[in-house]
């Protein structure tokens, strides 16, 4: 029998997407200090969701459950959807929304492994043109909002739909800053004075530019810990800074600059946590900066033309169509041979 | 001088892995002796090619040295006594093979004399190389790294390649191995004696010596040893496999050997130390290859470096390293990188036998089960050749064998960098290797189906032709009974030039349809024709398990292995048919 090699040096899967959900501690945090307790209820909402139905599916398809639960893949497409969409939906829509990222997008697909799409990516985007109202009502950050909802106040709504008494919808909701900015600029307004509103912060949206920051330093421990190459995230951030920097510089007035799109809306996310997923993504390393460079440019064009927020969702769900193709197109040289 | 002051320029590759050494438990003792087993079995195969042509038989008187089995057909090498004694057996038993299956092999009872044959040390200084090469033929000597590949075929002039440069690899990059590192500090002055005379063999004019950095001692024997000579010793960095021929010739020298050719073509030659002093023994002593350094290791209570008898039986080897400690389960030969599990423990130890391993679950604990791969890429960025593992993992998986071709599998050096860093635990060497025998045996069958159609061809033509041929003279004979009257020289040669012609464009197209079925078969053959050295050789060793054992087979899936058995089947119902075809052919001829 020739079963070598007889040592390895691998963390399991599970090690893997563990430190890749301790990465996103920071964020969270940064979440509950911005926007209230309220998104810890989404994210227990959707692990049990998505847990529960990782493991109904594995006994539908005969899979073994105990492994595949504990490499805990579910758990994370969970989260990422979880913190994607606004923390002051109704229960239900997380759980439809994990539901048809774990059990169509994952585990029809083949399970682990062999979905060709970011589940989190399509749950999002179901949810988003199924239920395109709620999806864009996101809370104000809670220094900005008139009323301060408490945690119990957030259950209430979270579970029942009930504000307190004399509070308005309205008085605990904002636009984002990325849907604001676009509905402003097609009244046009100029960027100037749109940016007075107290919505902005110095990079990003106000409050939401520190769960922005605390992505990138999570992410940035990812790529410490060997997690993800520096590949993904550098190609997408220096190619969404480069176009919204060149559309910038052509007319200041009236787009965003590129900071503002680095630190707005899932650009973070989207650059260390979602892109990075290893199974719907590209392998090469060339193939990887196409990749990225491509859910970049379209990201872009959604958020300054096109009818959503942001496009971080449709862009990857579009890129990971082209994978194969990327893939196959930029194979590296093997030793040995000529290009 | 500090041994470790590297002034050359090292060329990384891709990847490679970073393995625990486990170097330093073997090389706290000199090497040592063993003393005469009481009996010595030597398998007639332990090199890549032809099995040997005994010359002894059972009840024969032998010397020490003496020639029991010569090389047969070109690529082959000769087995001799390892010490005086008398032929007791020749039959087949457990080698030391992953098949784990018997193979012919001639047993030697000692008489203890250790009487030697006479020896016939040669002046090869002042020889012809062409008589010398010739004469290696005798010598038994193969590869000593693990390749076992017969060295006299690697010294044979071909004629189209001058070899400028002899790379002398003593990388011993595979953990726990320790046998040419303890050669280098113990023996670096007959070292550097056979590299003398494989330069002069070779003709080369340069010699780099390429040793890893995690063995300070023996580059500095080395280096001392060197020192009045041209010789370059070049300190690489410890990285798992920079002991690959073609991936240390990259380190020392930049040069990327290309896919489809031999290092000879563009003027290299690699030798391993432990080679070049079997050279040195058997032209300045007369020796012929009758042993070698062995590393015992692993969990036995003292591990050590032997220098040991080809054919010794592995217990002997095991309780002068004072015996495998109790929780012992098997032996490992080779490093634990690229070993496999011996299948027995009465095995002997073989030309191929570098390093054995006393395994134990706590050394090596059983993998985990394997999960679906993930795509994390950590394979490709480990692989020293550049591959692609996760692609042709998918592929080997799905048998889309003509896709793993594409993406090179056949450069694939099976070095495990690939699975020791899967986080999915995947036995991703295994597929390769399963993908590379379907894809031989499918190739052998094609080729052998191809030659069936071509002697076809040419038998349909030959037919066509000799019906014309027929029909011609018919023809002529009427015309010459109509024209007997006037009898007309010049007609006779008009017909026999026409009936030449007529010949030839029938052979022309039955060549030509026969080119034509040849390139509309299949897959490929070209791709295994113009292989380089390596992977022929690889091939080769492939075969030979292929043969002995069918294949092995990935552990992993049930329906996988019924999948492999039904392409084993098919593919030896495609050769039994193509065989059937040329028999026919052949009887109707
Ligand atoms: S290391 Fe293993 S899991 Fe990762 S891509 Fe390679 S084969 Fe797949
Ligand atoms: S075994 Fe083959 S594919 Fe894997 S790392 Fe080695 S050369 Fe690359």
């Amino acid at each position: 029998m020739n079963r070598s090699p007889y040592i390895s040096d691998a963390p399991s899967v599970g090690t893997m997407m563990l430190k890749v959900l301790l990465a996103l501690v920071p964020g969270i945090i940064a979440y509950v200090w911005v926007f209230g307790g309220g998104i810890l209820v989404t994210l227990t909402l959707a692990t049990t969701t998505a847990l529960l139905a990782e493991a109904i599916m594995l006994k539908l398809r005969k899979r073994p459950i105990q492994p595949f639960l504990s490499d805990f893949s579910a758990v994370i497409t969970a989260w990422l959807l979880a913190l994607a969409i606004p923390p002051l939906a109704p229960w239900w829509l997380i759980v439809v929304g994990t539901l048809f990222a774990i059990v169509v997008a994952k585990q029809l697909y083949g399970g682990l492994g062999y979905n060709p799409f970011n589940p989190a990516m399509i749950g999002y985007a179901v949810l988003l043109i199924s239920f395109p109202a709620i999806m864009t009502k996101w809370p104000a950050a809670l220094e900005l909002a008139q009323t301060k909802l408490g945690f119990v106040d957030q259950l209430q709504f979270i579970f029942g739909g009930l504000l307190p008494q004399d509070v308005k919808l309205d008085a605990v909701t904002s636009a984002t800053p990325l849907d604001y900015l676009k509905t402003q600029l097609t009244l046009h307004h100029d960027l100037a004075s749109i940016k007075q509103a107290p919505l902005f912060g110095t990079l990003g949206g106000k409050g939401g530019e520190y769960v922005t920051i605390a992505y990138l330093l999570g992410g940035l421990y990812l790529w410490q810990q060997k997690i993800i190459s520096w590949h993904l995230p550098t190609a997408f951030l220096a190619s969404l800074a480069l176009v919204s920097g060149v559309f910038w510089l052509v007319n200041p007035a009236h787009f965003a600059s590129p900071l503002f799109h680095l630190f707005s809306g899932a650009s973070m996310l989207c650059a260390f946590f979602i892109i990075t997923d290893p199974v719907s993504g590209p392998t090469t390393p060339k193939g990887k900066l196409w990749f990225a460079t491509g859910v970049a440019l379209i990201t872009y064009l959604v958020r300054v033309y096109g009818g959503y927020p942001d496009g971080v969702a449709f862009a990857v769900i579009f890129m990971n169509i082209c994978v194969p193709l990327i893939d196959a197109g930029t194979q590296p040289r093997v030793f040995g041979h000529k290009k | 001088m500090n041994a470790l002051v590297n002034f050359t320029k090292i060329f990384k590759f891709n990847g490679g892995v970073h393995p625990p050494e486990n170097k330093a438990q073997s090389t706290q003792l000199p090497i040592g002796q063993l003393p005469l087993p009481e009996k010595l079995v030597l398998p007639l195969r332990q090199h890549v090619g032809n099995m040997p042509k005994i010359k002894v038989s059972v009840g024969n008187k032998v010397l020490k040295g003496q020639l029991l089995a010569e090389a047969e057909g070109a690529v082959s090498a000769a087995i001799h006594a390892p010490t005086s004694g008398t032929v007791t057996a020749i039959e087949d038993a457990i080698i030391p093979h992953p098949s784990g299956l018997p193979d012919r092999c001639i047993t030697i009872t000692p008489d203890g004399k250790d009487a030697w044959m006479k020896r016939q040390p040669q002046d090869w200084r002042n020889a012809d190389r062409k008589t010398l090469v010739a004469s290696l033929r005798l010598s038994g000597i193969v590869g000593l790294g693990g390749a076992t590949f017969p060295t006299h075929i690697k010294l044979r002039a071909d004629g189209k390649s001058d070899v400028h440069t002899l790379i002398i690899n003593a990388a011993e990059c595979e953990p726990y191995i320790t046998c040419d590192d303890m050669l280098m500090r113990e023996r670096a002055d007959e070292i550097v004696k056979g590299i003398e005379i494989a330069q002069y063999l070779l003709g080369a004019k340069k010699v780099l010596i390429g040793i890893e950095d995690n063995k300070p001692e023996a580059a500095a024997a080395m280096q001392a040893a060197t020192a009045n000579t041209a010789m370059q010793v070049i300190i690489v960095p410890t990285l798992y496999p920079s002991g690959d021929a073609r991936r240390l010739v990259h380190l020392v020298l930049g040069t990327e050997i290309p896919h489809d050719k031999r290092s000879t073509e563009v003027g290299l030659q690699v030798f391993n130390v432990a080679t070049v002093v079997a050279l040195r023994r058997y032209f300045e002593l007369g020796e012929p290859s009758l042993n070698r350094i062995v590393s015992m290791t692993g969990n036995v209570n003292q591990p050590q470096n032997f220098e040991v008898l080809f054919g010794t039986p592995l217990p002997h080897l095991v309780k002068a390293a004072g015996g495998a400690k109790p929780d012992t389960t098997h032996y490992i030969m080779g490093g634990p990188m690229m070993g496999f599990d011996l299948p027995d423990e009465m095995v002997p130890i073989t030309k191929a036998a570098n390093c054995i391993i006393a395994a134990s679950p706590t050394l090596f604990e059983p993998p985990p089960p394997a999960m679906p791969c993930i795509r994390c890429a950590r394979c490709a960025d480990a692989c020293p050749v550049n591959l692609q593992p996760q692609e042709l993992y998918w592929f080997a998986k799905s048998d889309n064998f003509e896709k793993a071709n594409d993406y090179k599998l056949f450069d694939c050096i099976e070095c495990g960098a690939c699975s020791y860093v899967c986080p999915s635990n995947i036995p991703l060497v295994q597929y390769y290797r399963y993908a590379k025998s379907e894809i031989i045996a499918i190739d052998k069958a094609h080729e052998a189906a191809d030659l069936a159609r071509e002697r076809n061809d040419f038998r349909l033509a030959r037919i066509e032709r000799e019906k014309l041929e027929r029909a011609q003279k018919h023809a002529e004979r009427a015309q010459a009974a109509k024209t007997e009257a006037t009898p007309e020289t010049n007609s006779h040669t008009d017909a026999g030039d026409a009936q030449k012609s007529a010949k030839q464009a029938a052979i022309t197209a039955a060549i030509e349809r026969a080119k034509a079925a040849k390139a509309a078969a299949g897959i490929a053959p070209k791709n295994i024709a113009d292989a380089g050295e390596n992977v022929k050789k690889e091939i080769a060793e492939i075969d030979a398990r292929r043969q002995a054992v069918g294949i092995e087979k990935p552990a992993i899936d049930k329906d996988k292995q019924a999948k492999i058995a039904a392409a084993i089947e098919r593919a030896k119902a495609a050769k039994a048919a193509a065989a059937a075809a040329k028999q026919n052919t052949e009887k109707k001829d």
